[in-house]
């Protein structure tokens, strides 16, 4: 009896492995309703969005958040990629999806309708979403001007009064590279040391360590993200950001003349996008004006699609005109900035 | 029976063959991390580097990992040996407070002593309110964001290391050599210092190793406190110059140097035995304290947990306690969950592993399972992040491989199998903590006369009975010691978990980085403090039950006693 047995139950034990493991990859497949997102992007500043999404469609999302190396997860599982769609801050990391070969050209009326033609690739690799502008925090108390530039930064007046985050860290090599790409490499080298010379202490912390080192009179200026100002400003558990924000006033470097730095977030379609449909539905919901005006209320950042206003705070600092150089040509300089930064020693504070 | 003398594997190539799959995989992702590095082609990355900021860095890391090395040796023996030698109040407390640092991830523990130490920290501000000042440019506080305070704070949170691994070879330690010491007329400050210590060497390399590759690995706090190690280069030549082939080159240059430390130690002391006599042994009766010594020993023991747990502690449970209302969010109950099932997971395979390297160099010392087992355990001195691309690439190179064969053969895809799963996460924790487990198993294994194995063997006892009711029972603090370091490693566990998990993965330690990611350092308390609490409880299971009580049943020689009626 047990002879005959053993063996038909190790069959039913073996086929249901089987279809417990199986199953889940074939429901994968077969179930449309659903997107799934590889972001860069820190998930609390996401889940607006997407809960949004999920209520208009009933696509539900699914998210992982991958700080350092997606773009080389992205490659190794290849053709099997789960990834529908890559969620960005950051230029370079969009420019390195694209050099990587992780993403697929969008080329979506409606979502082209929303997003100018300088916040995307043109052949449709990624899209910008928001911009952010890598603005100056000045001491209201010990700082008189009122307007101001990079290029300026470097002038001997500042001299232990400039606070900034690592040189080497995306924002500082955006803007480092936006500075070779005016200046060229040699003046934009002078400038860094100067830059280098001018610091009140070795660059460390983010950029709110950096508001904070004005508020207690550390240094007189900072270099910093303008939503940061923003998410400060109206935190509510630690009040005491509110005075480190109430601290500072933003000033947009040459916005005059060529206009300040800005940086962006981004999205870009999966190469193997398995959920194609509704990974475009995903994008065009995110271009869309209501998404647009979730990203400027909540996260403080400027929407990317015209006529969509920023949030009234920070539409209090003045209007900001974002440098016309476009970002691609930035995105170019990004390995000479990184190397300018060790190469001036810059994260080792002033030299003399 | 005869026994060729096999030059590659040894005595026993049975066993020798077994270990050497453990080891194989073990090897993988380093293995992985190298070919990247061989496959860049010469992009001028290394001669960038070697000009700007490699002397520089290196200078700093060297100072970094000597000084935290110090630090992490003076503070972890001397814990250990006040708690296992002497008796004094509240000493079964200090047992398990003294573990507790190891609960808190680094980085946090950086974030706090910033807090602590900043203009609006409650130091400064003590400062100003007595000096009336307003400004931080009108008096003079040292900057914890320094080399200096680097080293502080990093020893701090690492010497646990060296006290866990330590303590237990202090309480196996036979009080015969101590009181042979004593009767020729040592001190017990001098026994300390001539036997107790030298022979606890293996043990305290152990530690201070992990400690020290801990620097070497780390990005977190170095980045918050602004220490430039060459673990910035590694992120600066991948991440902003795009070059994960130069990357992968100074990650291996770093494990070379690892390595070569280690085997110099291991050349320095290669004539020496650490085994404890199998004769007349007693475990050291701890010392009942009285008067002033009590005192001088409270506060010595104190110390490093104030500094290293209550004080990050005190600037969490401050940020936490207005945020009780997060308690209740469920992604924290799926994260606790989450990370509980992989840090048992992760500790229980890298025990086994540990296990298996540790015996069967032991056993059959041959040349290939020694240099790869050595190799396989330096998993931890690569950054997390760069180890994580290690296990990502032959992972997915497998399931992609996989899949094709089932599509041709059967018409079944099977997908990414491994890559993005909890397995992958587990092994590839596995990977990094087997430095972790094998220390502790290595350093329980060497007290362990091998005239122990031979009485075994003689009285009729196979190899795995040798195993089953010799060693692992004299062993088995030395492997809960393991599993606790493993355990509360996976659950802080961040670089690799955060690249190989699946959609909608959470652990504690991501849900930690998430909201430093964002800037938000205070909503990070209640997630760190859960690590804390969850890192407790094997805490106490393992030195809250009366550990001496279990090493004296488990003396040697209860059991070769057991063994000769037998």
């Amino acid at each position: 009896m047990t002879i005959t047995i053993a063996p038909r139950m190790r069959a039913v034990f073996l086929a249901a492995i089987a279809a417990v493991s199986l199953t889940p990859l074939a429901s994968a497949a077969k179930a449309a309703e659903e997107v799934n997102i590889y972001s860069y992007r820190e998930p609390q500043l996401i889940k607006p969005l997407l809960d949004a999404f999920a209520a208009e469609t009933g696509i539900t999302t699914n998210t992982v958040y991958i700080s350092k190396g997606l773009v080389e997860r992205m490659a190794a599982e290849g053709v099997n990629s789960p990834a529908d769609v890559i969620l960005t801050v950051d230029i370079g990391r969009l420019d390195e999806a694209l050099q990587g070969g992780v993403t697929q050209p969008v080329n979506d009326a409606a979502i082209d309708a929303n997003i100018p033609a300088e916040f995307r690739d043109p052949a449709g690799n990624w899209f910008a979403l928001t911009s952010r502008g890598r603005v100056v925090y000045a001491s209201r108390e010990r700082v008189a001007q009122d307007t101001i530039t990079y290029e300026e930064l470097a002038d001997p007046k500042w001299k232990g009064r400039i606070c900034i985050r690592s040189g080497q860290h995306v924002y500082n090599i955006g803007l480092f590279a936006s500075m070779i790409a005016h200046h060229g490499i040699e003046d934009a080298e002078k400038w860094l040391a100067g830059l280098r010379d001018n610091l009140a202490r070795k660059p460390s912390g983010n950029d709110r360590e950096q508001a904070k080192g004005i508020y207690s009179g550390e240094c007189d200026i900072a270099l910093g993200n303008t939503y940061y100002v923003g998410r400060m400003a109206t935190n509510e558990k630690e009040p005491e950001q509110q005075d480190w924000a109430a601290a500072i006033k933003v000033l947009f470097p040459n916005n005059d003349a060529r206009g300040t730095h800005v940086n962006i977030s981004g999205m870009a379609m999966a190469k193997y996008a398995p959920h194609h449909e509704n990974a475009l539905k995903l994008m065009r919901f995110l271009a869309s004006e209501e998404a647009q005006k979730v990203y400027a209320e909540q996260v403080y950042e400027y929407p990317v699609k015209p006529g969509v206003p920023p949030s009234d705070l920070v539409a209090s600092w003045g209007e900001i005109h974002p440098d016309s150089l476009p970002l691609s040509e930035i995105a170019k300089q990004r390995k000479a900035a990184s190397e300018l930064v060790d190469k001036v020693g810059f994260d080792s504070g002033p030299a003399s | 029976m005869k026994r060729v003398l096999n030059p590659i594997l040894g005595t026993r190539p049975g066993i020798a063959v077994a270990a050497s799959g453990v080891i194989a995989l073990a090897v993988m992702p380093i293995a992985a991390v190298m070919l990247i590095a061989l496959s860049g082609n010469d992009d001028g990355t290394l001669q960038h580097l070697v000009s700007t900021v490699l002397p520089q860095a290196t200078r700093t890391t060297i100072l970094l990992m000597a000084g935290v090395g110090i630090g992490t040796a003076a503070t972890g023996v001397c814990s250990a040996w006040l708690v296992s030698s002497c008796r004094f109040p509240g000493k079964k407390l200090f047992e398990i407070a003294l573990v507790l640092p190891l609960a808190m991830p680094l980085y946090i523990t950086a974030f706090a002593y910033i807090e602590f130490f900043d203009y609006t920290g409650p130091l400064q501000t003590l400062v100003r309110s007595i000096g009336g000042y307003t400004s931080v440019r009108e008096y003079w506080f040292p900057d914890i964001r320094s080399l200096p305070g680097a080293i502080f704070i990093m020893s701090s949170a690492l010497y646990p290391y060296v006290y866990l691994t330590t303590r237990i070879v202090f309480l196996m330690q036979s009080a015969s050599a101590l009181n042979v010491a004593r009767t020729l007329g040592r001190s017990a400050y001098g026994a300390f210092w001539s036997v107790a210590l030298p022979l606890a060497r293996p043990a305290i390399v152990a530690g201070v190793t992990l400690a020290m590759m801990e620097c070497l690995n780390d990005i977190g706090a170095v980045e918050l406190l602004g220490v430039r190690t060459l673990t910035f280069a590694v992120f600066d030549t991948w991440l902003n110059r795009g070059s994960l082939a130069g990357a992968a080159q100074i990650a291996t240059v770093m494990l070379a140097v690892v390595a070569l430390l280690v085997a110099g130690e291991r050349m320095a002391r290669r004539k020496q035995r650490f085994d404890v006599a199998a004769r007349n042994i007693e475990p050291a009766r701890p010392v009942q304290l009285s008067g002033w010594r009590t005192i001088a020993v409270c506060l010595a023991c104190s110390a490093p947990v104030v500094t290293g747990f209550l004080l990050p502690g005190y600037v969490l449970l401050d940020f936490a306690s207005r945020r009780l209302d997060a308690l209740a969010a469920p992604e924290l109950h799926a994260a606790l969950l989450n990370s509980l099932v992989m840090a048992t997971g992760t500790a229980s395979v890298a025990i086994l592993a540990a296990l298996a390297i540790a015996y069967a160099m032991r056993l059959s010392p041959a040349p290939v399972t020694t240099l790869l087992g050595r190799i396989a355990v330096l998993g931890y001195a690569v950054p997390g992040t760069v180890l994580g691309i290690g296990v990502l690439i032959p992972l997915a190179g497998f399931d992609n491989w996989l899949d094709g064969r089932m599509r041709e053969m059967f018409g079944i895809a099977t997908g990414l199998l491994l890559t993005g799963s909890g397995a992958a996460i587990v092994y590839a924790c596995s990977v990094r903590f087997l430095a972790v487990s094998f220390g502790a198993v290595e350093a329980g294994l060497s007290k362990i006369s091998g005239h122990m194995d031979m009485a075994a063997r003689t009285l009729g006892r196979t190899l795995p009975q040798t195993l089953a009711e010799i060693h692992l029972p004299l062993m088995r603090k030395c492997i809960a010691t393991a599993g606790l370091l493993v355990f509360v490693d996976t659950l802080k566990e961040l670089s690799a978990t955060i690249l190989l998990r699946p959609f909608n993965f959470d652990t504690l330690a991501t849900l930690v980085y998430q909201t430093t990611a964002r800037g938000a350092f205070e909503d990070a308390a209640l997630p760190s403090l859960a690590i804390v609490a969850a890192g407790l409880v094997p805490v106490i299971l393992l030195i809250g039950q009366g550990d001496r009580r279990d090493l004296v049943r488990a003396t040697p020689e209860t059991i070769e006693g057991d063994a000769l009626r037998a």
